[in-house]
């Protein structure tokens, strides 16, 4: 009887696992439809980006406020999971605070500290549920943040807040059992903000003690698990994706856009430029120009699409979504996510899910919101984690243009004057240069008007 | 000051023996379109008056694509690009300055790949460099000189390519006072004609994108609004004149602001 405890612990562990590792299996597979693309140069550029941007926040800084609770959160985070560690050990040894023995003093202040951080996360989390349900910040009140969305960013908010209390009323109830020579607890030394919690646990029996404690150390860290498992359905799946979604960033100008090799070729071929020594023989297979659906988007696309919190920062510094138009960036990642989670159900179920007689294009993203966009990079400089909405945009465009040649009419017409006359606007090639005999004969009048006031 | 200007293309140079310092890429606004005509004039004059060693394409230039990359049509973008590059490499150019962005984003980030390689600057780059160097020199007491300035951000010098301070420092040497919009810089707000949006009407909203600025240019209290770009230019002269400003307040390109400073 007595392993009875440690025997739930490594089932309720090892059941964890399995979903996790199924879950994330999935994921892999689902980014994995992308098409592939090399960002593994400049390791020590990216290495620091990583480091910058993820590790240290810099991009959540433009906005100092949800920055620094933010922060809150992501050091409680990482500091309060040392605690875990603890747990994980207690969990299998069936012993009670394994470490408190060896650390001493330094075990105090470290559950101190942990502590702190718990109310500190807890405050955050109030703060966070505030501005999201009472102040109303704009960017998460746009159309594409109801039902799941909506509930899904207010739970892990509730979650947190719940955890941590979890963690206090352990220890409080722990601090009130050391006082019970019956029970057979060691003294910790006073953890401040867990003791302030004594009064309400103080009437009950040591037996009942007991029970609220052991109830609290399960309710953890099975939360966590759960938490682990849920992570993987949320949005807050960008506590670790930042870290490559960061490390994989695009390192070259924003400006610049992907080229396409299969249409170099294609041109060469067409132009009869085409290198005498060039792989022409190695046929690869081409695929659709541009992107239509999920596998035609790059990897790195697909994983931005995990990545994404829905801050909405993209969105709300978007110039189309300011002034009202239906482009929000936030909501081109959603829906690449929420197709390739659709792809993977079927997938997972032995169907082929990408041709389902869907496709990321016009049934979930629609041409009026591809349209709206002006390139201007304000989404790629706004995301906090260097996710890049402009990316699919472009890619969806080129499918329109190139295998549909559906553009808007005003486009086709500026293709063609581009085509026949060199220039986006309908005028004579040979007219370029009548600007430089306007600029001679208006300088020649000017001097010589000069020359009449003198 | 020598008021001649001369306007020599490759083509004439080549035939005389010269190879110049730099090429000038005028663009398609900048040869077709009648406001923006006047910057390209205003450029050039700097340019003959610096003495810097110039040339163009003329009718040799083509549009470098980037319109119709950016609206998805990369075949086009492509042919365009081939058909420069091979221009510009039989003349052997380079280093080529423009005053079109997005002429100048895409030989320099995207020409590269497909065999053109160029030192390119943009021309606010230029001018910024002409003033540190001495070479023009700021009219003491100009008709600047306190003048209340804003000026709009390009996405395409600015998050496209850094280039942020470089404008700036040309407004600066102006005497002017340079009076920013809330949303300069990195939060620079689009004028709303990037990504080849110039050559379609913009989907329904609440407002144009370029109304949105020209309001937030125009509560700044400034007479001018400088521009370093031909969409800028188009899409903030069309929001001055639908708020019926145009006769207070002007939209000028850095490269007129220091023409008519210096009396060119």
């Amino acid at each position: 009887m007595a392993y009875l405890g440690q025997i739930a612990f490594i089932v309720i562990v090892g059941i964890a696992s399995v979903i996790l590792t199924k879950r994330i299996r999935r994921i892999r597979q689902n980014i994995l439809l992308g098409k592939d693309t090399d960002r593994d140069d400049q390791p020590s550029a990216r290495w620091r980006t990583m480091l910058l941007v993820a590790f240290g926040q810099q991009k959540m800084f433009k906005r100092i406020i949800p920055a620094f609770f933010h922060f809150l959160i992501y050091v409680g985070f990482i500091v309060i999971n040392l605690e875990v560690l603890e747990f994980v050990i207690d969990g299998l040894l069936g012993t009670h605070r394994l470490f408190m023995p060896y650390l001493g003093d330094v075990y105090l202040v470290a559950m101190n500290i942990f502590e702190t951080l718990a109310v500190l996360v807890v405050l955050a989390c109030v703060v966070f549920l505030w501005r999201r349900n009472v102040q109303k910040v704009r960017r998460f009140h746009a159309q594409e943040m109801t039902k799941w969305p909506k509930l899904d960013g207010n739970l892990i908010l509730v979650i947190e807040i719940i955890l941590m209390f979890a963690i206090l009323t352990m220890n409080a109830t722990d601090q009130l059992l050391q006082t019970r020579p019956d029970s057979g607890y060691a003294t910790t030394g006073t953890l401040f903000f867990s003791s302030l919690l004594m009064p309400l646990f103080a009437g009950l029996d040591t037996s009942t003690l007991i029970f609220v404690e052991r109830f609290a150390w399960w309710f953890h860290i099975i939360g966590i698990l759960a938490f682990a498992v849920y992570v993987t359905y949320s949005k807050h799946l960008h506590i670790f994706l930042a870290f490559p979604n960061t490390y994989y960033s695009r390192l070259v100008p924003k400006g610049q856009m992907d080229n396409m090799p299969a249409v170099t070729k294609e041109v060469q071929i067409m132009l009869g430029t085409q290198p005498e020594n060039g792989e022409s023989d190695t046929e690869e297979e081409v695929g659709r120009f541009g992107a239509k659906d999920v596998n035609d988007l790059m990897w790195t696309d697909l994983m931005g699409a995990y990545a994404c919190s829905e801050c909405g920062r993209c969105t709300s510094e978007c110039p189309a979504n300011q002034t009202g138009k239906k482009l929000s960036p936030r909501k081109i990642m959603m829906d690449t996510r929420d197709r390739l989670e659709d792809v993977g159900k079927q997938l997972d179920k032995g169907e082929n899910g990408l041709e389902d007689g869907k496709s990321l294009l016009d049934d979930y993203i629609s041409r009026e919101e591809l349209n709206a966009c002006t390139t201007c990079n304000a989404c790629v400089e706004a995301c906090p984690i260097n996710i890049n909405p402009l990316s699919i945009i472009l890619q969806m465009r080129r499918y329109v243009a190139m295998e549909e040649a559906q553009s808007p009419a005003s486009w086709n017409a500026m293709f063609s004057n581009i085509e026949n006359n060199f220039a986006p606007w309908k005028f004579a090639p040979t007219d370029r240069f009548n600007w430089a005999d306007e600029l001679v004969t208006e300088n020649r009048k000017a001097e010589t008007e000069d020359r009449t006031n003198d | 000051m020598n008021k001649e200007v001369r306007v020599p293309t490759m083509a004439d140079l080549v035939a005389q023996g010269e190879t110049p310092e730099i090429l000038f890429w005028v663009g398609c606004a900048g040869s077709f379109d009648d406001r923006y005509k006047r910057v390209t004039k205003a450029f050039v004059k700097i340019l003959n008056a610096v003495g810097t060693k110039f040339a163009v394409l003329g009718t040799e230039e083509a549009c470098t694509g980037d319109p119709a990359r950016r609206a998805g049509n990369e075949f086009l973008f492509q042919m365009q690009a081939a058909a420069n590059i091979e221009v510009l490499n039989g003349y052997e150019i380079k280093k080529i300055v423009t005053a079109c962005p997005h002429c100048f984003n895409t030989i320099k980030n995207e020409y590269p790949e497909l065999g053109g390689n160029y030192e390119v600057i943009h021309h606010s780059t230029l001018l910024q460099q002409l003033i540190n160097d001495g070479k023009i020199t700021m009219k003491g007491g100009g008709s600047f000189k306190g003048r209340k300035i804003t000026y709009h951000d390009s996405c395409y010098l600015g998050r496209a390519n850094n280039i942020y301070e470089a404008p700036r420092e040309v407004l600066e040497a102006l005497d002017a006072d340079l009076i920013e919009m809330k949303r300069c810089r990195t939060k620079g707000l689009c004028c709303g004609a990037g990504g080849a949006q110039m050559f379609k009407d913009a989907e329904p909203g609440n407002k144009e994108v370029n109304i949105d600025r020209t309001e937030e240019a125009l509560a700044t209290g400034a007479k001018t609004i400088a521009v370093a770009c031909p969409f800028c230019m188009t899409m903030m002269s069309d929001g001055v004149k639908n708020k019926e400003k145009e006769s207070e307040v002007a939209v000028k390109d850095l490269a007129e602001l220091i023409a008519e400073n210096n009396q060119l």
